[in-house]
């Protein structure tokens, strides 16, 4: 049941990740996602701090508000003060992230999260906080909060998907015939947010990063459609954390770890394989001639 | 010489824009009539990119108005097409050219609406009108920098608007696709629709547009373009290059001839 569990908390988390992960990568954005991930974490302890428990309702808003906040400043340095964007990233979140890690060590008491927690998840315990109504066991909170914000994803992107794909593609033409640019902007970077927040706890802070960005530019590598680039990154963020949990059985490692690694050797063949695909390709072009 | 006209379709008023307080546009004021084909000519970097935005609001404007149809553009978004210059945007971006041209029919959906059969037939008749109906599922990355932009072009005809803001649409187009879409545009121009190009070349110029305004950072003159097409003009909008002053001289001798009187 254990391994259901964490498998499915694993196929909830990419699935969110990698179809905002498309748009991030096609925005060029990626590093934002990076950055947002880290910078939720002082949001996270502080609302942890407030509420005294994990996956609470104030924990989401408080890290979402925060990593809302990120972008906002990262768009405010870049434009405003004509700081280059990537500096303006590297600034923002690492001093949102430090503030974080000071919290966590000042109220290392209060505060049941460690540094490697934050940093790599513990998808392995996901069941042992089930979600309790009475006295009944409804399976494990962590299931019950990546789902809802999977359904949020969906939800707005679905309907969203032409105004998403338009603002990303040609935001100036988008702006002429009168979609709001900003708005897409932000309604992105909130559900980046709720998704890094909800898979933190899972995941971790670095790994979420995998998922936002390797099954998209996997995917990217083999589609020239924007909707089949987002259904296959989803195919391949599931097939590494399916992948992944076998992996870490088998090599007795860190579940959250050999899924990201599993996302990567994925990316690796696709792209071995499409190399030597075109390169088998041109061989025959020329001994056709 | 700046020709203003009764009932103007365009009026800009004293209009300035500035990037990081230095002025680009500097109280540009003209009108223009509806049903014609505009060009708007000027050496690079004399803010004609910046005028056809600051018409879209796409840049901040620091002082003057601009008013299309007699309204503020947002209560007449519908109405108008912009092209952006082809650069402006990623050709990677995973869509083919059928995808892209659709784009032009999102104006008219909700924002949760999908394009229905009616909106793939306009956006497939307006690539046979720009001649790529051939390349239609083809990916965007893979055309040619001139079919690029002619994909650019269908999807402002996919809008149906009345007025279209061009933003150098025949930059890389060979002649003979410019010369049939020229043809198109001067059509749409007869049954009422105003079309304003940003271009390049003054030879050409002279057959494609009845009307010029011509620009360096200021306004120089706005006019038909009969009146506007001196070498007075000219030259105070490029300055007393040497390259333009034969290619002026060469115009005006041309315009001598009477067979080019209509
Ligand atoms: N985003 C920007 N930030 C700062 N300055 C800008 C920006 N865009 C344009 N400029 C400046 O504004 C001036 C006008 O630029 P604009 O693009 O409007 O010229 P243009 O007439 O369209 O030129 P071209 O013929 O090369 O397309 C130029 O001096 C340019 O350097
Ligand atoms: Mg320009």
């Amino acid at each position: 049941m254990d391994a259901f569990w964490i498998i499915l908390t694993g196929i909830l988390v990419v699935a969110s990740s990698s179809i905002l992960g498309c748009f991030l990568v096609l925005r060029k954005m990626t590093m934002v996602g990076d950055a947002i991930s880290h910078a939720v974490l002082p949001g996270i302890v502080l609302a942890y701090l407030f509420s005294g428990e994990r996956n609470s309702v104030l924990m989401i808003i408080g890290a979402a508000g925060i990593g809302l906040l990120t972008t906002f400043l990262i768009e405010f340095f870049h434009k405003k003060g004509n700081v280059q964007e990537d500096a303006s990233i590297g600034i923002t979140f690492t001093s949102f992230f430090a503030l974080g890690v000071i919290l966590i060590s000042y109220f290392a008491e209060n505060v049941d999260l460690d540094q490697d927690c934050v940093l790599y998840g513990e998808i392995a315990y996901v069941s042992l906080d089930p979600l309790l109504i009475g006295n009944i066991e409804y399976g494990p909170k962590a299931i019950w909060l990546l789902s809802f914000v999977f359904l949020m994803v969906l939800a707005v992107i679905i309907p969203g998907y032409r105004s998403l794909s338009l603002t990303t593609f040609d935001p100036n033409y988008a702006q002429a015939i009168g979609i709001s640019v900003t708005l897409w902007h932000y309604v992105l970077m909130s559900l980046v947010s709720l998704t890094t927040v909800a898979s933190f706890e899972s995941v971790g802070a670095i790994l979420v990063v995998a998922f936002l960005t390797v099954p998209a530019a996997t995917a990217y590598l083999l589609t020239e459609k924007l909707k089949n680039m987002i259904l296959l990154s989803i195919l391949f963020g599931v097939l590494a954390s399916v992948l992944g949990y076998f992996l870490a059985d088998y090599s007795n490692g860190s579940i959250a770890g050999a899924m990201a690694t599993a996302s990567g050797i994925l990316f690796g063949i696709v792209f071995l394989g499409k190399r030597l695909y075109n390169r088998y390709h041109r061989l025959t072009a020329v001994s056709q001639n | 010489m700046i020709q203003q006209v009764e009932q103007p379709l365009i009026e800009i008023h004293d209009l300035t824009v500035t990037y990081h307080r230095k002025p680009v546009l500097w109280g540009i004021d003209f009108t223009l009539p509806k049903g014609i084909i505009a060009g708007i000519m000027g050496p690079n970097g004399a803010g004609k990119s910046t005028l056809i935005k600051a018409m879209m609001g796409l840049v901040p404007v620091g002082s003057g108005y601009v008013k299309l149809f007699g309204e503020d553009l947002k209560e007449v978004r519908a109405k108008v097409s912009y092209v952006p210059q082809k650069e402006s945007v990623d050709w990677d971006f995973p869509a083919s050219a059928l995808d892209v041209v659709l784009m032009g029919r999102y104006g008219k959906l909700k924002w949760f609406q999908r394009p229905r059969k009616a909106d793939r037939d306009v956006a497939m008749d307006c690539l046979k009108k720009v001649g790529m109906e051939a390349f239609a599922n083809r990916q965007i990355s893979q055309l040619s920098g001139g079919q690029q932009q002619r994909v650019f072009i269908a999807r402002s005809l996919a809008q149906d608007a009345d007025l279209y803001l061009m933003d150098e649409p025949f930059a890389g187009v060979d002649i003979a696709t410019e010369t049939a879409i020229v043809e198109l545009l001067k059509e749409m121009t007869s049954e009422g629709k105003t079309v304003v190009v940003v271009h390049h070349d003054l030879q050409s110029a002279e057959n494609y547009f009845d009307w010029l305004v011509l620009m360096n950072l200021r306004l120089v003159a706005s006019g038909p373009i009969k009146e506007v097409m001196t070498k007075e003009l000219l030259q105070e909008t490029y300055g007393g290059k040497l390259n333009i002053l034969t290619t002026v001289t060469d115009l005006l001798n041309k315009q001598d001839f009477p067979i080019r009187e209509k």
